[in-house]
């Protein structure tokens, strides 16, 4: 049977739904301009745990776990469900660190840069040009013989442990586990991460994008390389449709406000709101999918790809333990050199890791 | 003889990339196996992308993928 979300109505339906959940769930509580974003939710979840003190985002964010258990519940119902992995699982897991710190000097994975575009907030135009050019220099590589190396089947467990990691999450959320008074879980009390939509709302928004997720094979960092890989439109005409729609519904929300300066969880700092977003789209490219392409794979029960994710929530904690996140006040002591760092790292392994071309 | 490429457990975009890569040599008439549904849909987007047509066969988990001139 064909399979419609395929399809170039498909796609587009995907991202039209998910700009419009993105900001609903903003309007019911998330923050701004953040709506389901992977990244800054992956750093809340890692904050929760303890993995990073950093107060005002702490938070285990059930979109999240709705993303892989979508994911998961359908693939298997739609027997596409394949325990797989052994595809340079180290390098993945450095991949995932980097885009992550990549990402959380620009504030945003590529999803959140579609939602800052359409609230109105301009340096997400620098961002999405940052993230092309990564995605351009990863295309070379991939162009040139780049590989990860093949994954390989594995046993049923084996792609049951990413979701039930989640599930165990949704438990600990649900029942407010804590070891003690003050923690962990860690619940922010201010800022983000004290800003969030009804806990079973975000879990039932969640669960409905890992569905379509699934089906549509959205993919935000794909939808710019299979432009430059292959002219190839498919995917990014749901990309298209995300901003449409989630600017149409900010703007009945009230929530579009234009401008460069006083953005929601935002820095103006040009040249860093780019670079970061330089790593993040190399990393993503590299890695074969952008962060919320990663969590729907590893519903699937694509083990390398839930490397990439546990990459990125350690790298979260990476990020502000050492001082390399951004804040509205600017970027982090350290998180240029670090994106320097980061870029030379997937350069390296962008080199180094080529199968023979004939 | 046609041309066989081997995409199974290579992640997105690799497929595609070999794809193109066979099509780019002059390749018309070619065979592409793959292990994954996504694969399956992206090559065959590929092939058709390219102004050939594509012809699919299951085997279990794989898939192969015949390309043709139209």
């Amino acid at each position: 049977m064909k399979n419609f979300f395929s399809s170039k109505v498909g796609i587009i339906i995907t991202g039209s739904l998910i700009g419009i959940i993105a900001v609903t769930l903003q309007k019911m509580g998330n923050p701004a301009n953040m709506g389901v974003c992977v990244a800054c939710f992956e750093r809340d979840i890692a904050g929760a745990l303890g993995l990073h003190r950093a107060d005002v985002v702490q938070y285990i964010r059930p979109e999240i776990a709705g993303f892989v258990l979508g994911s998961f519940a359908i693939a298997l119902i739609k027997k596409e469900y394949q325990p797989r992995a052994g595809s340079s699982t180290i390098l993945r897991f450095f991949l995932g660190i980097f885009a992550m710190i990549g990402a959380l000097v620009f504030l945003g994975c590529p999803w959140r840069a579609l939602l800052r575009l359409s609230g109105g907030d301009w340096n997400a135009i620098v961002g999405l040009l940052g993230l092309t050019a990564g995605i351009g220099i990863g295309v070379l590589f991939l162009k040139y013989g780049f590989s990860l190396g093949r994954n390989y089947k594995q046993k049923k467990s084996s792609g049951w442990i990413f979701p039930a990691f989640m599930a165990v999450l949704m438990i600990m959320l649900i029942f407010h586990f804590r070891v003690s008074e003050t923690g962990p879980l860690f619940f922010s009390e201010k800022g983000p991460g004290s800003q969030h939509a009804p806990l079973f709302i975000s879990l039932g928004a969640g669960l409905f994008i890992g569905v379509i997720a699934q089906r549509s094979r959205f993919c935000t960092m794909g939808s710019i390389r299979d432009i430059i890989l292959a002219k190839d439109f498919h995917l990014v005409s749901g990309v298209l449709a995300l901003v449409v729609f989630a600017t149409i519904f900010n703007l009945i929300y009230g929530q579009f406000k234009p401008g460069f300066e006083a953005q929601p969880i935002a820095h103006t700092v040009h040249l860093w709101n780019f670079m970061g977003m330089v790593l993040s789209g190399l990393a993503f490219a590299l890695a074969g999918g952008c962060p919320g392409r990663q969590l729907i794979l590893s519903g699937e029960g694509d083990s390398d790809a839930a490397v990439f994710v546990m990459g990125m929530i350690v790298g979260a904690g990476i990020s502000h333990n050492f001082l390399l996140a951004s804040s509205p006040a600017g970027t982090g002591a350290f998180g240029p050199a670090a994106v320097v760092i980061g870029i030379i790292f997937c350069l390296i392994i962008g080199f180094t890791m080529r199968e023979k071309v004939n | 003889m046609s041309e066989k490429i081997d995409a199974r457990g290579l992640s997105c975009p690799q497929p595609v990339v070999l794809t193109q890569r066979a099509i780019k040599n002059g390749a018309t008439d070619f065979q592409v196996i793959v292990d994954n549904e996504t694969s399956k849909e992206n090559v065959i987007r590929c092939i058709e992308n390219n102004k050939l047509s594509a012809e699919v066969s299951a085997d279990g988990d794989t898939y192969v993928i015949n390309a043709v001139k139209k």
